[in-house]
């Protein structure tokens, strides 16, 4: 039997997601973070996209063959692990992402989710650019 | 009810990008939700506050009126780092609302002090 | 020992082009740490005009590195200012968790 020490505490995690997919690198280190919370011992309680984040949940988004595709990706992680992808829809509204062109896994709600989510989680983690 | 100290982190000025903007938003809605909601204004951010901005001028909205408004929505912790006010030729004259003036190593220990950060 | 470490900073800018980890060395509290990610990574090189002030910061703060994205950009060989740790995402994950919060500077 081993001993708990503080260090391995679960934490709740929640992420925020102030980047596009296309322009920075921000939101793969995101993905790549929420992946890498998934394998821990802690738990990743909602991921919300903000700003030009929204852009991580257009379904219409088309990258050239070969190139990574984060909204994908992103889809694929809710698929698997139940993750909780909530885009603003305010800012999703002023730049074109809604119900329509909603990626899998995505759902669209108000900021509140964001507060929220900093309510609850003992961590939230913010990629921007 | 989960009470959080919250702080939201301005170092950008207004209308060169959408992000103050946005910013705001979040902070009303975090005060809505009843959590202790902080601003902090540090560099390019202090000129967020500046008098006689004309948004107009450039097709934008004048978003920063809603900082006269802070109150309103119970937001009364408002920090304004003083190295970055003079690092760009302003004082508290230069501002359009009452703020609470820190020294940088004030506002450090401020945001060590928080539970939430947000910056844009 | 989880609430006796202060904040961890994320900082993504290069210190070359942006004033971003300027900004976050100026304003360390006791017990906060320091992550270089993304064009961040560019202030742990040694030997670079940054180098000195990432060291003198090191003197007093944890100060850690992404290794993968010091590999995706050729420099996973390169010498670091001395002090500083390389860990990947799940040491990424690891310190968040370890921290009492993460702000983020970009």
């Amino acid at each position: 039997m081993r001993a708990a020490f503080p260090g391995r505490t679960p934490v709740k995690f929640a992420i925020l997601v102030n980047e596009g997919p296309f322009s920075h690198q921000a939101a793969d280190t995101a993905l790549a973070f929420a992946q890498a919370v998934l394998e821990s011992e802690h738990a990743l309680t909602r991921v919300f996209f903000y700003f030009d984040g929204v852009q991580n949940a257009n379904r219409l988004a088309a990258p050239g063959n070969g190139d990574r595709n984060l909204v994908r990706s992103w889809s694929k992680l809710a698929e698997e692990h139940g993750v909780d992808l909530v885009v603003c829809i305010a800012a999703g509204l002023r730049r074109g992402v809604r119900e329509a062109n909603l990626a899998p896994g995505f759902r669209i709600s108000g900021m509140g989710q964001l507060v929220e989510a900093a309510m609850l989680a003992d961590r939230l983690v913010t990629f921007g650019a | 009810m989960t009470l959080k100290r919250f702080l939201f982190i301005n170092r950008k000025g207004p209308h060169g990008s959408g992000h103050p903007a946005e910013l705001l938003d979040a902070a009303l809605i975090a005060a809505s939700f009843e959590q202790q909601v902080h601003l902090a204004f540090l560099d390019d951010g202090v000129f967020l506050l500046t008098r006689g901005q004309r948004p107009d001028l450039i097709g934008h909205k004048d978003f920063t009126a809603t900082f006269g408004e802070l109150t309103d929505y119970d937001i009364d912790h408002v920090w304004v780092e003083r190295e970055s006010l003079s690092a760009r030729g302003l004082n508290e004259n230069d501002l359009m609302i009452p703020v609470t003036l820190v020294e940088r190593t004030a506002l450090a220990a401020l945001m060590a002090d928080m539970d939430v950060v947000i910056s844009a | 020992m989880s609430n006796a470490l202060g904040p961890l900073h994320t900082v993504n800018k290069s210190p070359f082009a942006s004033r971003a980890l300027d900004g976050c060395l100026s304003r360390l509290s006791a017990g906060a740490a320091v992550l270089l990610i993304e064009d961040g990574v560019y202030a742990a090189l040694a030997d670079t005009a940054f180098a000195d002030r990432l060291a003198e910061t090191g003197r007093n703060h944890a100060l850690y590195v992404l290794g993968p994205d010091l590999a995706a950009r050729g420099l996973a060989d390169r010498s670091l200012v001395a002090g500083i740790e390389v860990i990947d995402y799940q040491g990424f994950v690891s310190l968040a968790a370890r921290h009492s919060l993460v702000q983020a500077w970009f």
